[in-house]
């Protein structure tokens, strides 16, 4: 199964250099599941290695994506060999190096790989008195191992350490399965909060990640990509490029790279590649995503039956019946996916950034037809990867550029790329039919998922009768697989079908509780006989400080719970609803989580802080727009991920539990995130949200005749800044989304080219309005108020909009009707700001007479971008109003 | 085109021999092997790769050599003295401020140049100025708590 690199294990010790090895070998009885599943099948590679200068090196072929493995594991070791975690190096994800590994994800390094490398630890510690009997005149079992030495028991002075062991030994172990792992009581370094090994380098700037890495010689490359997937090339000149001074052009098998020696000279030479593309016929868009999803899904498959369905359903004096979908969602790890390949002497090695080296190494060996031992994956540290980083084509892209130029080659993906070819959380639905008896006991959970997968689609309430289906892909490989429901690939994405799965259960159990007029918590503690989870919920209640009352109770509050990944978690949030604009704002998180024997405590708290923060991306914002194989969002102006402003106060509690072996950490968590916010939602406001992201609801203001009425031109203003609530209601009044299902505008546009840029000039800076997500990127950050007009108030007023048309999206419209049309655009905007304003009391005037080339160049604006209007907004003169 | 230009990098004195058309990102990563400075996203909307210029953070995507001529810049490998690590440094490692590391430089420095303008500030100012920096981990709350750990020692900064 493994196709290593030769080595065995008479020459190991050579190449290590000498010293004590224990090799991995899957002898009777041995690691468990893992062998009997051939996760970690024979092999010659060694977990560690004490050298002579007794420092322990530990070769895992897990990889450190932030998540805190590298340090977990260096402590596992430490504390089964006996040794500081001072005097432990660590080996990750090199194919070369370290023993064969399935990949990073799923939450498995801990719970999976953990026992292993603790077993091979355990086993060194073992061994090492046998050696130093004869040195210290002493039998085995009067010896103990401590702080990297052996002593003999009570006699301090008669010790020898492990690099004097090692000094002159050539000497191997395999795993035979004899050696005990220690006992919690036991522990000194697990369970103990260790600094990440990691820390020091990450905060230098020292720490390499994979686009760091540099070699003599390397070319950056830069590949045409289609305009949207399923487009095919279908003329291509690359003359253009190739005149270009240190270019080197590939065009072979459907790959097109241009190569230069700077990474910046790279995009100027792919600039002068010249394509036609054939466009796949208009598909899907995020709002007939859902139907087809449904309907191309194929037949569900039953995971889960007991009782008798049909019959609950038909005695049940109400079934619950509801439907929650999901969008796309990116990835989005700030690291783009990166690879450094160089061909040297026949073999290939790429560094690489992949949650996956070994499955990256065989498939690169694929792709180039070389053999997978001429093949060395190493993989530095990753700038984040929640499941994005399980693809991996970027370092087959470097490694046949580099087998096609023969020269050193980085591929490194920029964020429009990483958009493009990401494999996202798939959009997904969720169709569930519940019912409870008079008592608010579940009597009836048939529940189907579609496109999500299955992992948390069980549920371990304890309902008699119950039918679980999934339908659509349930587990997910690489770039394209799916393709035939989803119009892009899609992959895993942290807890991968747990976050809509745990969205839809806890949902459909608060609403059932919210029917029978029972709180939620009461409600779940009512239908679950699970000790574990039960203690859990208890314990997260005790630290939230959870008040019984059924929903909507109007005080935002609201709970979830999960089994994931073999760890209990309950959550509970608190959240404020804006009355006006339907903004959510979380105030407060608590989550109680039991995963077993914890490694390290605050690695833990970072895991289930850091998860639950992602989370309010999915559930609050994060929504992939495309148009087919259009991928609309290409970089973080338009695709939102959770910033500071947002982030409410998170508190992780660990419930103790060493009786059970340390289970996953990385995932669980996050899955409770949506969940627990749309419950509260609906106990603060009574809307019920089956979407995510959860959208924002409207209400307010006058009467349109009164505000027509009022409606007029104020040119005294208050320097006072304007509250954040009233530039989203005004910034939304002008242009924002009223129609999402396709996009339409609170305002018109010529052949709806929408080109109508909004700017708000205030005196932290030039912010522009993203419609789309109804929220202002900094433009530039200074005050440019002054330019935009000659008046004097203009210096004075908190905001003045600026209106800018963007001729390139007016393609459609004649060149002739183009400045007429845009004038219309923005008119009606200005306008509406006027309702806006006479409806809330702010004063406002348009002005359309201001120096253009200076306000231009004070903007930056490039030639395509027309100013058409200004217009000044703030509170009268007088004082704001009451 | 190659320009000679002369710039203070980390306290040091270089002339650069580059065309100064280049942006400073790929400067800093490639000429100079100065790599802890990060592209995130190419469009100064993730701070990823901001570097302090006369006592400004700056998006170094976005800016060209040339704007940074005859003046100071810093990077994360400078932020460190003598082998010291600067306050916050010290208090990100503290606070765990930081999962996979790629946008901490920014972080970094972006935090470096409002607490020298803003020793003693609240955990709201902290929050607002840091808007525009982007953290995919979720570190958000610890680098908040790491950042007003330092603003409390006050003077540790001058």
């Amino acid at each position: 199964m493994n196709d290593g690199t030769g080595l065995d294990r008479r020459t190991f010790p050579e190449r290590v250099g000498g010293g004590i090895a224990v090799l991995v070998t899957s002898g009777p009885g041995l690691l468990h599941a893992q062998a009997a599943a051939h996760l970690y099948p024979e092999d010659f590679n060694a977990y560690l290695v004490i050298g002579q200068n007794g420092r322990v090196t530990v070769f895992s072929g897990k990889i450190e994506m932030g998540q805190g493995v590298m340090t977990s594991q260096a402590q596992m070791v430490a504390e089964e060999l006996g040794v500081s975690i001072a005097a432990i190096d660590m080996v990750l994800g090199d194919t070369d190096r370290c023993p064969w590994d399935m990949g990073t994800f799923g939450s498995l390094s801990t719970r999976m790989f953990g026992p292993a490398l603790r077993a091979a630890a355990a086993q060194a510690r073992l061994e090492l008195p046998t050696l130093a009997g004869q040195r210290l005149g002493a039998a085995a079992d009067q010896l103990e191992v401590k702080d990297g030495r052996v002593a003999v028991r009570g006699e301090p002075g008669r010790r020898v350490s492990f690099g004097t062991l090692s000094q002159g030994a050539a000497i191997t172990h395999v795993l035979d399965g004899k050696a005990l792992l220690r006992g919690v009581s036991e522990f000194t370094v697990m369970g103990t909060s260790a600094v990440r090994l990691d820390a020091t380098e990450k905060v230098t700037g020292e720490a390499l990640y994979t686009a760091d890495i540099r070699v003599p010689g390397m070319l950056y490359a830069r590949i045409l990509r289609p305009p949207t997937h399923g487009a095919t090339l279908t003329y291509l000149d690359a003359s253009g490029a190739a005149r270009l001074q240190g270019v080197t052009v590939v065009q072979r098998d459907g790959l097109v790279a241009v190569l230069h020696a700077q990474p910046d000279g790279a995009p100027v030479a792919l600039a002068g590649l010249a394509a036609d593309w054939k466009l796949p016929p208009p598909g899907l868009d995020p709002d007939t995503i859902f139907e087809h999803i449904l309907q191309a899904s194929g037949a569900p498959k039953e995971i889960v039956r007991r009782g008798d369905v049909a019959a609950a359903r038909a005695g049940a004096q109400q079934v619950f019946e509801s439907t929650y979908e999901k969008g796309y969602v990116a990835h989005a790890a700030l690291e783009t996916h990166a690879a450094l390949a160089e061909l040297k002497d026949g073999r290939m090695t790429v560094c690489a950034s992949t949650q996956m080296p070994f499955p990256t190494r065989d498939r690169i060996a694929k792709a180039l037809g070389m053999s997978g031992s001429n093949v060395h994956v190493i993989t530095p540290l990753l700038g984040g990867g929640f499941g994005g980083k399980s693809a991996d084509g970027q370092a087959i892209e470097a490694a046949r550029l580099a087998q096609i130029t023969g020269k050193p080659v980085q591929v490194a993906w920029t964020r429009e790329e990483e958009f493009f070819n990401d494999t996202f959380d798939p959009a997904s639905v969720v169709k569930v039919a519940s019912a409870i008896d008079r008592n608010g006991r579940l009597t009836l959970w048939d529940y189907s998922v579609f496109a999500a997968g299955e992992r948390a689609a069980t549920t371990f309430y304890s309902v008699p009768n119950a039918r679980i289906r999934t339908a659509g892909r349930t587990s997910y490989g690489t770039q394209a697989e799916g393709a035939s429901v989803h119009p892009f690939a899609v992959g895993s994405w942290r807890g991968p079908g747990a976050n809509m799965n745990v969205f839809a259960i806890e949902s459909q159990i608060d609403i059932m509780a919210s029917a029978a007029g029972v709180d939620p918590l009461k409600f779940r503690l009512r239908n679950l006989d699970d000790a574990r989870m039960r203690r859990v919920l208890q314990a997260v209640a005790a630290a939230f400080g959870w008040q019984a009352a059924a929903a909507p109770s109007g005080r935002g509050v609201g709970l979830a719970c999960v089994i994931d990944a073999g760890t209990y978690v309950a959550t509970m949030a608190e959240v404020k609803v804006d009355a006006s604009s339907g903004k959510v704002t979380v105030m407060r998180i608590v989550c109680a989580q039991d995963m077993g024997i914890v490694v390290n405590p605050e690695g833990a708290k970072m895991q289930i802080e850091g998860g639950l923060t992602m989370g309010l991306g999915y559930t609050l914002a994060e929504e992939l727009r495309f148009h087919g194989g259009e991928i609309l969002d290409r970089n973080f102006d338009s695709y939102e991920i959770p910033r500071f402003g947002w982030i409410p106060r998170v508190e992780a509690v660990l419930v103790k539990n060493d009786d059970v072996a340390p289970e996953g950490g990385g995932e669980p968590a996050i899955t409770t995130t949506g969940a627990v916010i749309a419950n509260a939602v609906f106990d603060a406001t009574g809307v019920r949200q089956y979407r995510f992201p959860l959208p924002p609801s409207r209400s307010g203001g006058m009467p349109l005749m009164e505000t027509l009425e009022r409606r007029q031109s104020q040119r005294e203003f208050a320097p006072d800044s304007l509250p954040e609530q009233t530039l989203s209601d005004l910034l939304w009044a002008a242009g924002g989304i009223n129609r999402r299902e396709h996009g339409g505008r609170t305002s018109p546009s010529a052949l709806n080219a929408q080109e109508a840029l909004i700017y708000m000039a205030m005196p932290q800076g030039l912010f522009l309005y993203d419609p789309v997500h109804h929220q202002l990127q900094l433009g530039i950050a200074s005050d440019v108020r002054r330019v935009t007009g000659n008046q004097d108030f203009v210096d004075n007023a908190p905001l003045d909009i600026v209106y800018v048309a963007d001729h390139t999206r007016m393609k459609p419209v004649p060149a002739a009707q183009r400045s007429p049309c845009a004038f219309a655009t923005a008119g009606a905007m200005m306008q509406n700001v006027y309702l806006y304003c006479a409806s809330t009391g702010l004063s406002t005037v348009i002005r359309a007479w201001f120096d253009r080339d200076a306000l231009s160049k004070a903007m930056g604006l490039v030639p395509d971008h027309q100013l058409m209007l200004c217009q000044t907004v703030g509170f009268a003169a007088t004082g704001k109003p009451a | 085109m190659i320009n000679s230009m002369d710039v203070t990098l980390n306290g040091r004195a270089r002339n650069l021999q580059t065309d100064d058309d280049r942006t400073l990102l790929w400067v800093l990563r490639t000429h100079l092997a100065l790599t802890g400075t990060k592209y995130g996203c190419g469009e100064g909307i993730c701070g990823a790769c901001t570097v302090v210029v006369d006592g400004a953070a700056v998006r170094s995507c976005k800016a060209s050599l040339k704007t940074v001529a005859g003046k100071s810049v810093v990077t994360i490998e400078g932020l460190a003295q003598k082998g010291a690590l600067h306050p916050l440094q010290q208090a990100f490692i503290d606070h765990g401020a930081f999962q996979c590391g790629y946008c901490t430089a920014g972080m970094l420095l972006t935090a470096s140049v409002f607490l020298k303008e803003n020793p003693r500030t609240t955990r709201d100012a902290i929050v607002s100025h840091m808007a525009h920096n982007l953290c995919r981990c979720g570190a958000h709350q610890r680098i908040v708590d790491a950042i007003e750990a330092v603003s409390l020692q006050g003077g540790a900064l001058s």
